[in-house]
Order: structure tokens, then C-alpha cells, then sequence
């Protein structure tokens, strides 16, 4: 308890936590549709591409924001767009346009300034990465994702199970996925920095997963997802803090030991007698 | 009584290629009309333009104000995802009552209620709080019936309903479009390989293939020139 009080009084480790729960929270709730839909593999996509345009923006001294979420948005409609119709199969596509952001990301920056320490951060993740800017934007996200999720619920659940039903009901399916896709592309860069490029995926897709092994119902399933991810988020913040290592790859571990928990309660429950 | 659905040498297609062409149909409330054909004679084309999510780029296609405001009870195939999705029965035929509502954000007693009255007309009620991925495959299909019973009771759209039934699970499934199209008088549009069953079950039969093949009473089917090929084809297979 004392070193959490610790912890708070340095305004940083607020900011990234206050910013960090928020950005969390819209990855999981946005995690449980796009791992349902078979689209778990797209938070890793966009997380590669937003590298590349990150890298990109720090060796022509733009706005590292500015210039990455515009391009990630692109990115996510073109995955959504393959994953709909094409010849090369969309993991395969994924994988294929990851891999070749990431490339000329690695490029432009060995070309310019060189393996920086902003670099790496970008890679495995930092707390201090989270700046005022940020979080008055993750708490902009957050706000749009709750409202999406309170009062297009229903439309979110019938998109998300049935597409062609949900179409031939009337529902404007193409707008929902384009905001989905949208809300995971900002998501994705504003959780990035701190998370790291190769670890932010993890928030999209655990939280959905840990869920769905204990919950039979959707609604279930989105309560505990959301639940999941900030306390996760939180334990694994004090983690770090504690023993001092990387915030990125300690949230992700909690995540783990949370989705193997949920399994054991899951084989426990439904062993007979 | 007027038709649904009245179709005058349509064509449904896209951009440069007509999947179907010169399409003559009239669908009656309470019609049993089953579409048959073989992969890519335009079955699902023909799904797609009726439910209106594609336009007729020739001919004329007439549906009555009725089925307008009421809509099609859709049953579209099952995907891989849906099997194993986390949604309780309840939720999924709730569902159903999405047309209804506009751009209402939550759903209203009336509903709640169109849902109950569903589930146990299908004979789920005791299922209402199971989740719909742990129901064996014919419970599934029944939990969807009645998702698509929440749209409207007029008119079913079935694509390929069977697939991946074992044997009794069809059969149980034929049974119960049977009582819906003779007992509550919702017509029955269904789109199926299944040509043996499905004789002895529709009223009418439409043979497809790029065009209309058969047209007519399902009991004269099996000896026309089309059944021939299409029955004949199967065989030496």
C-alpha cells in the first residue's frame, strides 16, 4: 500500500497511469469484437505500421502523432478492406504488411539518426512516453469508445455475430466497422509508446480472451473484459514499479497470469460433479 | 391477397457479369418455394436481391408494402466464427428484433416480449440462458429460426440451412418448417442442395442456373428435363 502511495506522488507514473488505464480499457472493449470477428491479428498490424510512421516522423522532426495516426487509420482501412476481399489471405497480408513497416521504419532511422533510445522506447515501451497531450486524448478515445459501446450495443452485438443478418436488418454495418477500425487505429498509436510496438496487441487481445473463457454471455463477456483490463493495467504498473522493470512486458505477464487463472476456474467449473 | 414478391425478367448481378438473368417469379404469403441449383448458378445472388442488399440491373422487381415494412425473417449460413461465439440464446434472438427499432438505442418491452413468444414457439424457452456455443448443431439452427421469427412473421429467408446437420437434425429441422409454413402460414423461401428432402417437403421448386431451369409444383419436378440433368449429374458422381 505505502509504495502505491509512493508511486502516485510522482506525476509521471500518474500520467501514464491515468492515461494508460483509459487507452486499456478502449483496447479491451474494441478486443472482444475484433477477436470475435476473427481480427485478433490486426492490432499487431497496425502496432508495426504505427512504428514505421513513428520512426518516419521522428527522422523529419514531425509531430510523432499527427503524422502516425493519419496513417494508421489508412492502414486499418486497407486491412479491413483485404480482410473482406482478396486473393492473398488476411493473415498472410497482415504479416506481409507488418513486416515491411517495421522494415522501412528501421530503415529511415538507421539512415537518420540512428538506433535512438526514443527508438527503442517506441520498440519495447516506456512510462515516461505518456505526455499531458496524451492522456487529454486517451480520455477523448475513451469517452467516444463507452458511448459507442453504451448506445450502439446492440447494433455492436448483431454486427459482431452476424454481419449478413445484421445487414439485412437494416444496420449500417460498413459505418460500424470503419469506426471500429478507426477507434483501434487511435487506440493502438496512443498506447504504443508506452506499451512498445512488439507488446501493445496484448491489450486488444487478452482482456477479450480472458473473458470469454469464463463468461457465456456477451454482455458478460464485455463487462469482464473491461474489468480485466484495468486491473491488470494497474497490478502490472505496480509490478514494474516494484521491481523495476519495463511497464510494457510486466502488464503483459499479469495479462497471461490472468487468462491462465480464468482457464483453471474455466476446468475446474465445468469438470462434472 | 396480393404477392410479396413479383419478379419481371430481372437480372441480379454485379458490375460487368449478371449472376442471374431474366428472372420470372411471383411468391405468395404462405408459398413453401425452394431455390435449387449447383455452386455458382446464382442462388446466393438471388438471396442477396431480394433481401434488397443488391439492385436489379434489369427488369422490374415489385415487393408489396406488407413485406416492406415487416421485412424478411433472415437465416443466412452459418460462419465458423459464430459457432464458438459467447452469447447467451437469449441475447442472440433479441437480436432479431433489430429491424424493428429504428434508430431506438435500447430495446423495449415489446420486444423483450416478441423474443419470449419466439423462444418457446421453437420449443427453447428451458434454453434461454445457455450459451449459444455450447448447443449442438440443431438447437443452433432453431435458436436462429427464431431470431429470424423476431424480424417478421411473414416471410423466411433460408440460405442453405442444413449445412453441417447430422441426418436426425434434418429431418427435425424439415419438421419444423413444415409446422411453421402449415400452422402459422409464414412463407417459407429456402435455398438448399439438398434436392432429395427437399422435393418431398416445398410446395414449389425454382431450378437455377444462370436462369430459370424449372419453375413449378415441386410434385412434377422430379420428372422434368431439368431434374433429369441435375438428378443425373449427382448420380455419376
Amino acid at each position: 500500500m505505502e509504495m502505491i502511495l509512493e508511486m502516485l506522488s510522482y506525476p509521471f507514473i500518474v500520467r501514464a497511469l491515468t492515461g494508460g488505464m483509459m487507452v486499456s480499457l478502449c483496447a479491451a472493449l474494441l478486443g472482444v469484437s475484433l477477436v470475435l470477428k476473427r481480427y485478433s491479428m490486426i492490432g499487431d498490424g497496425l502496432s508495426h505500421v504505427s512504428f514505421g510512421a513513428l520512426s518516419v516522423a521522428l527522422a523529419a522532426g514531425w509531430s510523432p502523432l499527427k503524422v502516425s495516426i493519419p496513417v494508421v487509420t489508412l492502414a486499418a482501412f486497407f486491412l479491413l478492406r483485404i480482410t473482406e476481399n482478396s486473393r492473398v489471405k488476411s493473415d498472410a497480408a497482415i504479416a506481409m504488411i507488418s513486416a515491411s513497416a517495421l522494415a522501412a521504419g528501421i530503415i529511415v532511422t538507421s539512415l537518420s539518426t540512428g538506433m535512438t533510445t526514443d527508438v527503442s522506447s517506441y520498440m519495447f515501451g516506456s512510462i515516461l512516453a505518456m505526455s499531458r497531450e496524451d492522456v487529454i486524448l486517451s480520455g477523448v478515445l475513451s469517452l467516444i469508445v463507452l458511448c459507442l459501446f453504451v448506445f450502439c450495443y446492440n447494433k455492436l452485438f448483431a454486427v459482431t455475430f452476424d454481419e449478413n443478418f445484421a445487414r439485412a436488418a437494416g444496420v449500417r454495418v460498413e459505418v460500424y466497422k470503419v469506426l471500429i477500425a478507426v477507434l483501434t487505429a487511435v487506440t493502438i498509436v496512443l498506447g504504443m509508446r508506452m506499451m512498445g510496438a512488439m507488446l501493445i496487441s496484448s491489450l486488444i487481445i487478452f482482456p477479450a480472451l480472458t473473458a470469454m473463457r469464463v463468461f457465456k454471455s456477451f454482455r458478460g463477456v464485455v463487462w469482464c473484459a473491461g474489468v480485466l483490463a484495468g486491473v491488470c493495467f494497474f497490478s502490472g504498473m505496480v509490478l514494474s514499479y516494484g521491481w523495476s522493470v519495463p511497464a510494457g512486458a510486466s502488464i503483459v505477464l499479469v495479462n497471461l497470469a490472468a487468462y491462465i487463472l480464468f482457464s483453471l476456474v474455466d476446468r475446474a467449473g465445468s469438470r462434472p460433479g | 391477397m396480393k404477392p410479396f414478391i413479383i419478379c419481371e425478367h430481372v437480372d441480379f448481378g454485379y458490375e460487368n457479369h449478371d449472376a442471374v438473368r431474366n428472372l420470372d417469379l411471383e411468391l405468395w404469403p404462405g408459398d413453401y418455394l425452394c431455390v435449387v441449383g449447383e455452386n455458382g448458378s446464382g442462388k446466393s445472388t438471388l438471396v442477396k436481391g431480394l433481401l434488397g442488399l443488391l439492385k436489379p440491373t434489369g427488369g422490374r422487381l415489385f415487393v408489396s408494402e406488407e413485406l416492406k415494412k415487416g421485412g424478411i425473417g433472415y437465416l443466412p449460413q452459418q460462419t465458423a466464427a459464430q459457432r464458438d461465439f459467447p452469447a447467451t440464446v437469449y441475447e442472440v434472438v433479441l437480436s432479431g428484433t433489430l429491424g424493428r427499432m429504428g434508430n431506438r438505442p435500447f430495446y423495449s418491452t415489446a420486444e423483450r416480449r416478441l423474443a419470449q413468444k419466439n423462444l418457446e414457439r421453437l420449443g427453447i424457452l428451458d434454453l434461454k440462458d445457455h450459451c449459444y456455443r455450447e448447443l449442438s448443431g440443431g438447437q443452433q439452427q432453431r435458436v436462429l429460426i427464431a431470431r429470424a421469427l423476431c424480424a417478421t412473421d411473414q416471410l423466411l429467408l433460408l440460405d442453405e440451412p442444413i449445412t453441417g446437420l447430422d441426418p436426425a437434425a434434418i429431418q427435425d429441422f424439415y419438421r419444423l418448417i413444415r409446422k411453421l409454413n402449415r400452422q402459422y402460414r409464414i412463407g417459407i423461401l429456402m435455398v438448399s442442395h439438398d434436392i432429395r428432402n427437399v422435393i418431398d417437403q416445398a410446395d414449389r421448386i425454382l431450378h437455377l442456373r444462370q436462369t430459370v431451369l424449372y419453375n413449378g409444383p415441386a410434385a412434377e419436378y422430379a420428372g422434368s428435363q431439368a431434374a433429369r440433368i441435375f438428378l443425373g449429374e449427382r448420380e455419376n458422381e
